[in-house]
């Protein structure tokens, strides 16, 4: 109901739909209208670089925005989530190559067949939890990694598949500038979805699971379907990232969905914010953006004497894995909530600006 | 049927496997403890292995000085790890611990590779002989030292939980630890030293490897491995850890040999231990001498 222009000092919502709606204001809407409408003349205005940023930013934003269901909303842990990435990638150029299914609805698809994996290593959720479920979700990982090197008729074993160009009613939506519409209409469609996901019945049955499933379950929410559901999600969610990758990239190679990206993946999540929809993307946002301001910063540092001491050229990698783990650490211990929650704080404080006691 | 190399993997296998017994032991000596899933054990394997090879090659330390400063070194490094990491973390939810102990395993692996290279790096000998004959099997010495070392860990970790004062208060700890505290054990003590007693016996088998194979980052491999070893024990039994990681070192051999010799699917070395991970989590999530938890509300 978004009927005010600015929240009232306190709560004052008296009907359910009041309390679940996405907006809570008239102007937080017209700012999130707005803000897409901007964005799309992002391609006009920024250069190459810029958009593949952007571009990767959604791709990721959407894989982390399934795992965010499972380990936000659902409690359970995952620590596979690139594998199913990767199969997702692998899944869309599989279908476009061998079956000659249009890439524009192989994506969709690829994000279906993904989701049938995921509900088949989610099996196991069904009667574990907690650490058990990283376990296995562990071993997934590995075996789905295995799957990828070893079965040639689908992935192409150590040759990269190839994946063709996203095309529309005959309308080939090559390169970046194009490109990122494709991702941008896919990164409005699943955060709403999943947006609307958390309002809905289910969505409420997954978060009680989440808080206390023992009560969940006395209350008559099937444990067994919404952890299982759960990771079928999250699955359908990282194939229709991994597919958009594929066609973004337009091959397909067996790395980059390794251990280290789930990992990525989960630090995404923390930084945004567990649970938070929005704070997914500005998680992803800050990790796509982390290896690149190091890069820069090794540029701009470049023959100091921080730069001799560090040797950064060489071992840019490393530090850049290393900064990774080390924010993970940082925010578990200081933010836990992620940005998502610093986001609230900042608005909370200009709210009263500058009479905030 | 080739026999000679079915008993040559089989003892590889039980050698490995005790390896993968201690390193099972060490973590699930964290886990009984302190509640904390390590993610990050096979990089205190890696650690170890690291600073031994840097004494003996950089400094010319002997070996018999060598691994003692190690170990000492190890043991302060858990203690550290534990009061400055893990301890903010207490009460935190589950998933955070075991994202920290992720965030380690990163962090530490990535700070080996910068220091050290990516290369592995071959140990300095430190035994004369290169093989020994028993029964008319070759057996490289390295390998009966390192089955040695593992046998005397466990049968040191034996001693201490069963027969030392230290171990009961751990054993203690791990049953329950309000009351632990209410009878005047101190249990930030005892949580660290899990964490420095859990660094130090990896930091062994990690110079056991590395004596074996050489150092290289892959050595954190055995953490991954600690898994399916501790799963099919059951996570909260020190015994069964051992246990685990010898089935499991076996069961890795025998999938090669069965790999090699009829299926030729290659690689299956490496998954195996994986697939029996899912199997048992399916059938039997509590392995074989894990307590089933039952939940009071």
């Amino acid at each position: 109901m978004a009927t005010q222009t600015l929240i009232p000092a306190g709560d004052f919502r008296t009907t359910y739909a009041a309390d679940t709606t996405v907006f809570p204001t008239r102007t937080s809407r017209n700012a999130m209208i707005v803000g897409i409408v901007l964005i799309c003349f992002a391609p006009h205005v920024l250069n190459e670089y810029t958009l593949s940023l952007l571009i990767q930013i959604g791709i990721f934003g959407i894989a982390a925005l399934g795992l965010n269901i499972v380990v936000g909303f659902t409690g359970q842990i995952s620590i596979g989530h690139a594998a199913f990435f990767g199969f997702g990638a692998f899944t869309s150029a599989y279908l476009s190559n061998r079956f000659g299914i249009p890439v524009f609805f192989c994506i969709p698809l690829a994000g279906v067949v993904t989701a049938g994996v995921g509900l088949i290593f989610g099996l196991p959720a069904a009667r574990l939890k907690g650490l058990y479920l990283a376990i296995a979700t562990l071993a997934a990982q590995y075996i789905l990694l295995d799957f990828f090197a070893r079965a040639e008729w689908f992935t192409g074993g150590s040759v990269p598949a190839s994946a063709e160009p996203f095309s529309i009613f005959g309308y080939s939506l090559r390169g970046d500038k194009k490109y990122f519409y494709v991702v941008l209409a896919y990164v409005v469609v699943c955060y709403l979805l999943v947006t609307n996901l958390i309002r809905s019945r289910d969505g409420r049955a997954l978060v009680a699971v989440r808080d206390h499933y023992l009560s969940a379950e006395i209350m008559g929410i099937n444990l067994t379907k919404y952890r299982t559901l759960s990771f079928g999600l999250a699955a359908f969610f990282a194939g229709v990232g991994g597919a958009l990758y594929a066609h973004y990239n337009q091959v397909v190679s067996n790395e980059g969905f390794g251990i280290d990206r789930s990992i990525i993946f989960l630090a995404m999540i923390i930084i945004g914010g567990i649970g938070s929809v929005m704070g997914t993307l500005m998680g992803t946002a800050f990790m796509v953006l982390l290896p690149e301001s190091m890069e820069w910063l090794s540029v701009a540092l470049r023959d100091s004497p921080i730069d001799q001491f560090l040797g950064l050229k060489n071992n840019i990698a490393f530090l850049r894995e290393m900064a990774i783990g080390i924010i993970i650490i940082i925010f578990l211990v200081f933010e836990p909530d992620g940005l998502a929650h610093r986001w609230r704080r900042i608005k909370a404080y200009w709210k009263l600006y500058p009479f905030s006691h | 049927m080739n026999t000679q190399l079915l008993i040559q993997l089989l003892v590889n296998g039980l050698v490995v496997g005790t390896l993968y017994g201690v390193v099972a032991m060490s973590f699930v000596l964290i886990y009984k403890a302190t509640q904390v899933v390590n993610f990050a054990q096979g990089e205190l394997l890696l650690i170890g292995a690291w600073v031994c090879w840097w004494l003996l090659t950089k400094y010319q330390v002997p070996f018999y000085l060598g691994m003692p400063i190690t170990l000492v070194f190890m043991f302060l490094f858990g203690i550290a790890i534990q009061v400055v990491i893990l301890r903010p973390m207490v009460g935190e939810p589950i998933i955070s611990v075991i994202m920290v102990t992720i965030a380690l395993s990163t962090v530490f692996s990535a700070l080996m590779k910068w220091m050290f290279g990516v290369n592995l790096q071959p140990f300095p000998r430190v035994f004369t002989t290169q093989n020994v004959n028993i029964l008319g099997l070759q057996v490289q010495t390295v390998y009966l030292m390192s089955l040695a070392v593992s046998l005397a860990m466990m049968v040191g970790m034996a001693w201490f939980f069963r027969l030392s004062k230290y171990g009961l208060a751990m054993r203690a700890t791990a049953f329950n630890q309000q009351v632990a505290q209410s009878l005047g054990i101190s249990v930030k003590s005892v949580f660290a030293m899990a964490w420095a007693i859990s660094a130090t016996v990896s930091a062994v088998a990690g110079v056991v490897v590395a004596v074996v194979n050489g150092v290289s980052a892959g050595l954190s491999a055995y953490g991954v491995k600690v898994f399916p070893a501790a799963i099919l024990g059951g996570l909260d039994s020190v015994g069964g850890a051992v246990l685990g990681g010898i089935i499991i070192g076996l069961l890795e051999n025998f999938a090669h040999f069965l790999d090699s010799e009829y299926l030729h699917w290659g690689n299956l070395y490496e998954i195996a231990p994986f697939y029996a991970l899912i199997i048992i989590l399916m059938i039997k999530p509590y392995g074989l001498f894990g307590t089933k938890d039952i939940e009071r509300v």
